[in-house]
């Protein structure tokens, strides 16, 4: 933050010191505290199955947060994911009506989702508008269409293969989301920490116009993280859609603050230019093991969001209390 | 004159007026005063929040608990009346006002003295004031027939045939109209926006001026609150939910420059205006009140859209000339 001269160190902190101070170190400090005190708060919480479904509660949201993270770091925003959910949702519903099959409602929900995705993306890379406004925008417009089309209704009737995409096992307790949500971090963690693409995310991130300088080609990859990010929701749509058996156009209402949420809470800046999945991968954790705890204790979803909301305000606000008591 | 003429506020105007004709030509009685009286009455909240939210964009910031703060401060304006029914309406008014500042003003401060994106904060204080709503008040409903009438009785008091409610809206763009042209402060909201660090060198104080747009949002917001619940004599959890955006396509569609800097109060509330004709002419000309979150979200794409054309930033053109040659 501070403009004064930095000092270069007489000797480099060794690696594995760096590791222990960092944020993720923290916060996987934090997800064990959380687990030993739900362990000892509520006597069902130590059980395989309850903790299998404890993973339901962040997945869904996980899996969009991947991609979110990767266009927070490029220093854009997606509001509109929840909303894409919706629409995504909707659309099955429709193709369903119309006699398609499994796979062929999967495909119509991530078509939507990558549609969706593309017309974000084509809105602020190729007319240059700021993405808060225009995803506040399209989150208006795309349950908007879904409530034209649903109004008060509902779909439902999914057929009974299609559930397994939601409410499957793959060995045990091991569901098929919880393997989709390790599959897709291991899967972004590589295109984010181990590739160029990569690194160009995060030189978008710190300087846009450096990174043109650079002859990275800074639209082109933007509306590739847009269209990641609607694909992404439009799994998690067939996951949700999978879960719940219905389809309503308040489906997956506020998850945009949630994910939001759990990439801040992840380490990554806000203002773009830095995170890790792996940061996201445990905020994920820590998110989903304090709901379900909270859950266990009877405490109502709305108290749960206050909680959320000082979340994703104090993990931003206590670094600069800390920086600014320490100076 | 010719300037005028092509400004946003009075193509705005234009296309009010046409959209008016449109829904007269067919529905008639659309256009009859005691109806347009009714449509700009409510509007009128809409009118009020997107004042305060235009100033909030113009510092580069944006206010996305304005609903939650409207419902917090409606409940507790309806639980204080429940517990003590003699409190006079200015007392209740004043709690508003001074609850509203202060839900405001811890934006305001998360924004100013920890340097947190508006956004966040704001989305932040969204889920908490909401939140807070429900602690509060259990998750019950105060209804109509535990309000006293002096308190319901309020906003639809009629003055020169305008309820008070319209009348406030009225004079809250006044007063902003006023703030915003003819005090250092006013200036000092564009200085901001337009361009932080040559406010700095003009001794703006950037992240105090941002606090007070904060403040004042929130002190409109408070107001609506009891305005709101006790037009619609009901205050629980939900009421306003997802208002926030309503808000922001006013300004948008108003011209308010999301960048900050540009746009003007009387935008804002032609936009306001735009949006509760369309509201209100949609169950007239017979289309599900379903069609309305998509109709102002495509508002608000296509006015964002439009926007671009006279807002955007004018980079190098040794830039331009490779990022189009990049896009070819």
């Amino acid at each position: 933050m501070s403009d004064t001269a930095r000092h270069i160190p007489d000797r480099l902190q060794s690696p594995a010191l760096k590791a222990f101070k960092s944020w993720e170190t923290l916060l996987l400090a934090v997800a064990i505290a959380i687990f030993v005190t739900n362990s000892f708060l509520s006597p069902y919480f130590l059980n395989a199955w309850n903790l299998s479904d404890a993973t339901f509660n962040f997945t869904e949201k996980a899996m969009i947060a991947f991609a979110m993270a990767l266009l927070i770091i490029a220093g854009e925003i997606d509001l509109s994911v929840a909303s894409i959910i919706a629409l995504a949702s909707t659309a099955m519903g429709a193709a369903l009506q119309l006699d398609v099959g499994t796979w062929g409602l999967v495909a119509v929900g991530l078509g939507t989702g990558v549609l969706c995705g593309a017309f974000n993306g084509l809105m602020v890379t190729g007319l240059g508008l700021p993405s808060i406004v225009v995803t506040i925008g399209t989150m208006s417009l795309f349950r908007g269409i879904s409530y034209i089309v649903l109004g008060d209704q509902g779909f439902r009737g999914y057929p009974s293969d299609f559930s397994f995409f939601g409410q499957g096992y793959v060995w045990w307790v091991i569901s098929f989301e919880f393997v989709l949500f390790a599959g897709l971090a291991v899967l972004y963690y590589i295109l984010l920490h181990r590739t160029n693409f990569g690194r160009a995310v995060y030189a978008i991130g710190n300087n846009p116009t450096g990174a043109l300088f650079s002859g990275i080609r800074v639209a082109r990859v933007k509306f590739i993280l847009f269209l990641l990010t609607g694909l992404m929701a439009g799994v998690a749509a067939v996951c949700l859609t999978s879960r719940l058996g219905s389809t309503r156009p308040t489906i997956a209402l506020g998850w945009e603050l949630e994910v939001v949420t759990m990439v801040v809470l992840g380490g990554v800046n806000i203002l773009g230019g830095s995170g890790s999945i792996p940061g996201v991968v445990i905020a994920a954790f820590v998110m989903g093991l304090v709901t379900f705890g909270l859950g266990l204790l009877n405490v109502p979803g709305i108290v749960m969001s206050i909680f959320i909301g000082c979340l994703l305000i104090g993990v931003i606000a206590l670094p600069r209390l800390w920086t600014m008591w320490r100076a | 004159m010719i300037r005028y003429v092509k400004s946003r506020e009075a193509l705005l105007v234009g296309v009010i007026l046409a959209l008016i004709a449109l829904i007269a030509s067919r529905f008639p009685a659309f256009i009859l005063p005691s109806n347009l009286v009714n449509v700009f009455t409510d509007t009128s909240p809409l009118i009020i929040l997107a004042v305060g939210q235009a100033i909030v964009i113009l510092t580069r910031c944006i206010d996305l608990s304005v609903a939650a703060n409207l419902a917090l401060t409606g409940m507790v304006c309806a639980m204080l009346n429940v517990a003590y029914p003699g409190l006079p309406i200015p007392v209740i008014i004043a709690v508003a006002l001074m609850l509203g500042a202060v839900l405001g003003a811890i934006n305001g401060i998360l924004v100013w003295k920890l340097t947190i994106p508006p956004i966040v904060v704001t989305l932040g204080t969204l889920t908490i004031y909401r939140g807070i709503i429900f602690v509060i008040s259990d998750g019950a409903w105060v209804n109509a027939h535990e309000m006293s009438a002096a308190f319901t009785g309020f906003p639809r008091a009629e003055i020169l045939g305008l309820p008070v409610l319209a009348w406030l809206a009225i004079l809250t763009a006044i007063i902003f109209f006023i703030v915003i042209a003819r005090t250092p402060l006013g200036r000092a909201f564009y200085a901001v926006g337009g361009n932080p660090h040559a406010a700095v060198y003009a001794g703006i104080n950037v992240g105090k001026t941002q606090f007070w747009a904060f403040v004042l949002s929130g002190t409109l917001a408070g107001l609506t609150g009891y305005l709101w619940v006790a037009r619609y004599s009901v205050a629980y959890v939900d009421i306003a939910k997802g208002f926030e955006l309503e808000v922001v396509a006013a300004c948008v569609i108003g011209g308010i420059a999301i960048a900050g800097g540009a746009g003007t109060i009387m935008g804002a509330i032609l936009g306001a205006i735009f949006l509760g004709i369309i509201k209100n002419a949609l169950p007239v000309v017979g289309i599900s009140p379903f069609w309305q979150l998509a109709i102002s979200g495509a508002a608000i794409v296509i006015a964002v859209a439009f926007n671009a054309r006279a807002g955007r930033a004018k980079g190098r053109i040794i830039l331009k000339r490779a990022e189009a040659e990049a896009q070819a």
